[in-house]
């Protein structure tokens, strides 16, 4: 009896975990910087037009894991990633994989706004200019006048195009990041505490975007705040020393978490 | 509460609303019990002084809801945090409205005082009284502790108030179908038994408050009722 109904459980939970649409899923991933342990066995999937938010405190794991999506810890010559990472399914260390495709599909945002140092419409040209995405220079104006568009800066930028990318404020810049990221079609887009070095007002217009984006994208933000979390995310995952503590709907998470660790963390209590 | 904030100006915030509440439970408890001690000894002054009082838990409850504002916009609360300052909010609104029905029957004290009231209804009002200030002595009590399950005992209990209401409705239209003389005063009385019996219904909401301040959870199923009077005919019937 006991056998039946705990397979009964298992197969609806088998059911539920089909239902929901996951973009990514990390399985048992785990990293190294060198001898250091930084990522625990951690399971955690990424879902379709969901912004998942990873919070924890500092050297969590959050940016680690956050990284390991796009194999960004690839770039860092101690790290070691194990565990399986799917993309649509597909296992992302596949030898068949080829890696600039990748960070093509899960593009990627960071703290500080670091646009290149050519114009505007360089900057966001010039991804799809290497991925071969623009037939013509009429293809590629639309592609960068639809991205600058999602990105919500094209009004304020389409009459100085030629100018230089690193002449916006932080706020523009990091808009021209979004464009940037979003001008190769990307299908997942990482954001590693996008808005930490940003003022109020241009936080909330990426908060108003990332809102936006979500219905064309999968978005995972790493961000220190907890009220942004609360703002842009319907999913929110707590790291705590290398392992995930939790992962639940944001509503429940900020209103009554289930881990004590969880509630310390966002309540700003000593743990 | 488990630990301290890492702030502590944070905490002394939310122990100064602790405190508060207290304080105002404090004295809607003592204005009720004055109340009902006034309408039975027709003591027309201790009923001036609960009417007075009924001023300072008003402005308590304003000061709570201003520094519970005040609060959620400094320290953006998350979690029980969270739940704690709008509980807190909550059972203030309660305990004034609590305040609000100990001073109405005060006021009906002086309405009684000429005709007095007879000594077998006085007895039952009394005895309302003592299962409603009952209920919310305890719920007080359980806010200081927090305590979820002593909250959902609580919540059980009101039926007990309901009955007994029920009942001393039932008596008063006894009576005043015998010497309609009576009715002036039995119609204030019935008003001061619903406001007895309204103040057990405030200190459930109170335990719900509780059980959800400390579980984040709503109590589970409908509050158990057994206040029939709002079918009159039922009750006649009954005879």
């Amino acid at each position: 009896m006991n056998v039946l109904t705990e397979a009964a459980t298992e197969k609806a939970l088998v059911k539920k975990m089909n239902e929901i649409n996951y973009k990514m899923v990390g399985q048992d991933v785990s990293v190294y910087y060198g001898d250091k342990r930084a990522l625990f066995d951690v399971n955690l999937g990424v879902r379709d037009n969901t912004v998942t938010a990873l919070i924890g405190p500092s050297g969590c794991g959050k940016s680690t894991f956050l990284r390991c999506l796009n194999r960004m810890n690839d770039t860092i010559q101690s790290a070691k990633v194990t565990g399986r990472i799917t993309l649509d399914g597909q296992d992302i260390h596949d030898p068949s994989i080829d890696v600039v495709e990748l960070r093509a599909r899960v593009g990627m945002v960071f703290q500080k706004p670091n646009p290149f140092p050519k114009s505007i419409y360089e900057n966001v040209a010039y991804g799809p200019r290497i991925h071969g995405l623009a037939r013509s220079k009429p293809d590629m104006d639309q592609i960068v006048e639809s991205s600058l568009q999602k990105a919500g800066l094209w009004n304020e930028v389409k009459d100085r195009l030629n100018e230089a990318g690193t002449g916006l404020s932080g706020g523009q810049q990091q808009r021209l990041c979004i464009a940037r990221a979003v001008a190769v079609s990307p299908e997942v887009i990482l954001m590693d505490e996008p808005c930490s070095a940003l003022d109020p007002i241009a936080t909330a217009r990426v908060e108003e975007l990332i809102h936006e984006l979500r219905a064309n994208y999968s978005i995972v933000i790493v961000t220190h705040s907890m009220q942004q979390a609360a703002r842009v995310s319907q999913r929110t995952a707590m790291f705590h020393l290398g392992h995930l503590v939790e992962e639940d709907d944001t509503d429940k998470m900020f209103t009554n978490p289930n881990d004590q660790r969880t509630q310390d963390y966002i309540m700003g209590r000593f743990g | 509460m488990p630990s301290s904030h890492i702030m502590s100006a944070y905490d002394e915030e939310l122990k100064y609303l602790t405190r508060r509440i207290s304080e105002m439970g404090g004295l809607a408890e003592q204005m009720c019990a004055d109340a009902v001690r006034a309408l039975v000894n027709s003591d027309t002054a201790l009923a001036q002084k609960v009417i007075s009082d009924d001023v300072i838990l008003d402005s308590a409850e304003r000061e709570i809801g201003e520094k519970a504002i005040v609060t959620i916009a400094k320290r953006q609360p998350m979690a029980a945090d969270l739940r704690e300052i709008i509980g807190s909010l909550r059972i203030a609104a309660d305990l004034e409205r609590v305040g609000d029905l100990g001073k109405n029957t005060a006021k009906r004290v002086i309405a009684v005082q000429e005709t007095g009231i007879p000594r077998n209804l006085a007895r039952g009002l009394e005895h309302l009284s003592e299962l409603a200030l009952f209920q919310l002595k305890d719920v007080l009590d359980v806010y200081v502790t927090r305590s979820a399950e002593k909250a959902e005992a609580i919540r059980q209990r009101d039926e007990e108030i309901d009955a007994m209401y029920t009942s001393l409705f039932r008596e008063l239209l006894t009576y005043m179908m015998e010497d309609p003389r009576n009715i002036t005063s039995c119609t204030h009385l019935l008003f001061c038994a619903k406001n007895i019996e309204r103040i057990g219904d405030h200190a459930t909401n109170i335990a719900e408050t509780i059980y959800y301040m400390a579980t984040g959870m709503q109590p589970e199923g409908e509050r158990p009722k057994d206040d029939r009077s709002n079918t009159l005919s039922a009750i006649l019937s009954d005879e």
